[in-house]
């Protein structure tokens, strides 16, 4: 891998809510621009607030983090898109599709770059559509809504909070692929936060593993798969062994709470 | 011939309870000898009703235009005091106590005092009216203005929406459903509001609203008139009431879609 200035540069980075209680612990690592990155770990030790640090939603109590050399939400403020999809796929229920999806746009006072219709054709959705209330959509159809609208500003980095588990498995791999040529196609900076171990090797170069309560980071993993993938590398043995791998070190992880 | 059903299933049982409650009503008056002026045949108050037909139901237009006109006021007032409260958390802690005033001061003790600051007009009635109904508007608005989801709180901030985006184009449409709610219930606050008012202004001897009716035919001890203006009361207030029902229903039906079929 040649040596580029990473996107993300985290180093000693602590969050606690109550001085005697920190929720993320001497965390430090870098993101490599384009990079895929996973953030692994169990249920509630802390990813979705690393994920939050790293959108400069919350400000971190100690440590420094740093997106494009800036504190995430002074870069988020002057050059650095940022995108995002939550585990809901959260839409504005008397906006339609379309609205929708324009809203990051609207917002940020940004001028659309891709149409409407070519976002809803690169995330699976038909645009004939548009109009329609999310009401009106399945659950694996707002998701695509929720991701076409996490691209519509052209982010550079794309940040996705557990975004597929509440969906069930067939849905969850097929949108797993779609995600991989999405980004492929736009080739941003991507952070996944995921509690699946399968998931998390299937899409990323890099896994970093969180241990649970206080949040450090216990493992970290170089998936040996380039891209394109898909889902026939799940049936490969190296696949396996990665899984493996990752499974013993995220049960390490849990384990050794300290 | 759907609402046909559906109007046929709602209308019978309450008629049926009506005849009912009328027939007891008339047949214990032959029971139990009550004289006129403690409680009048219901044929006496239908049929004066009838025969004033016209008088009644101008007071009553009167009245509900009062009644509405107030409960316009608490709509829009009550939705930028919840604005407020919904923005700012010192605000809302340190008047919240005094806007529950409102609903607990004795209407009837501060009524006549607000003719004394507004004047004998509908200015003063719709004052009276106003008051009643803001409450509800108030805490339900603020409850919905504080609703909104938190992962969309965090999608506004994270695209650097100023304050007042995310009033508008978040917070404001999440609250709706709660506003609606606050104005159903102070539909019927509103026309009771109205009533008291009315109790205690008069307006002008040709001009006035069923409050000074119900106080008039009181005083003359009419009691079988005081009847038919009570009885137009409650059912200015049923349909008050069922118009805020309605209009709630159709915007959340165009707001958020909620009757499309989903697939």
């Amino acid at each position: 891998m040649t040596e580029t200035t990473p996107l993300i540069q985290a180093s000693d980075l602590v969050l606690s809510f109550r001085p005697d209680q920190p929720i993320l612990c001497d965390i430090g690592f870098s993101i490599r621009d384009g990079e895929f990155v996973t953030l692994l770990g169990p249920s509630g030790c802390g990813k979705s607030t690393l994920l939050r640090l790293i959108a400069g939603l919350i400000e971190p109590t100690s440590g420094s983090l740093t997106l494009a050399g800036k504190p995430p939400k002074l870069a988020r403020q002057t050059d650095q898109r940022v995108g995002i999809v939550f585990q809901d796929p959260v839409l504005l229920p008397w906006r339609s599709v379309e609205r929708n999806i324009q809203l990051p746009c609207e917002i940020a006072g940004h001028r659309q770059s891709v149409s409407t219709e070519a976002l809803m054709k690169l995330v699976g959705l038909d645009p004939a559509d548009a109009r329609k209330r999310p009401s009106e959509l399945s659950g694996g159809m707002r998701m695509r809504v929720s991701l076409a609208r996490a691209l519509v500003t052209q982010p550079g980095l794309f940040l996705l909070d557990e975004p597929f588990a509440a969906l069930d498995d067939v849905l969850r791999q097929q949108l797993n692929e779609e995600l991989l040529r999405i980004r492929q196609q736009q080739g941003c900076t991507t952070v996944f936060v995921t509690h699946n171990v399968s998931e998390a090797v299937f899409l990323s170069q890099r896994i970093l593993i969180l241990s649970s309560g206080p949040a450090t980071i216990a493992a970290e993993i170089e998936v040996p798969f380039g891209y394109p993938r898909d889902a026939a590398i799940k049936g490969s043995a190296r696949f396996a062994k990665c899984v493996q791998d990752a499974s013993e070190r995220l049960r390490g992880a849990a384990t050794c709470v300290g | 011939m759907r609402w046909l059903t559906w109007l046929w299933r709602e209308i019978w049982p309450p008629t049926v309870f009506l005849a009912l409650l009328v027939g007891a009503w008339s047949v214990s008056i032959t029971l139990f000898d009550i004289k006129a002026l403690i409680l009048p045949r219901p044929g006496a108050v239908f049929g004066w009703a009838f025969q004033n037909r016209t008088d009644l139901l101008q007071s009553t237009s009167i009245t509900a235009q009062a009644a509405i006109l107030g409960l316009l006021c608490s709509l829009v007032v009550g939705t930028l005091v919840a604005m407020v409260f919904a923005s700012s958390g010192i605000i809302r802690r340190g008047a919240y106590p005094y806007a529950i005033f409102l609903q607990t001061v004795p209407i009837i003790a501060i009524a006549p005092l607000i003719v004394i600051w507004f004047g004998h007009g509908m200015g003063s009635v719709v004052i009276v009216s106003f008051i009643l109904s803001v409450f509800p508007i108030i805490t339900n608005a603020t409850t919905g203005l504080m609703s909104a989801e938190e992962n969309l709180e965090e999608l506004f901030q994270l695209h650097n929406a100023t304050w007042l985006q995310t009033l508008l184009k978040l917070r404001l449409p999440s609250a709706v459903p709660f506003i609606l709610a606050g104005l159903k219930i102070g539909a019927g606050a509103a026309v009771i509001g109205a009533i008291v008012g009315e109790f205690f202004v008069g307006y002008s001897a040709e001009q006035f609203g069923l409050g000074y009716l119900i106080r008039f035919k009181a005083d003359s001890n009419r009691t079988d008139e005081l009847f038919a203006a009570v009885l137009a009361s409650t059912s200015l207030g049923v349909v008050i009431f069922a118009l805020a029902s309605g209009l709630s229903r159709f915007v959340q039906n165009r707001w958020f879609a909620e009757t499309a079929a989903p697939q």
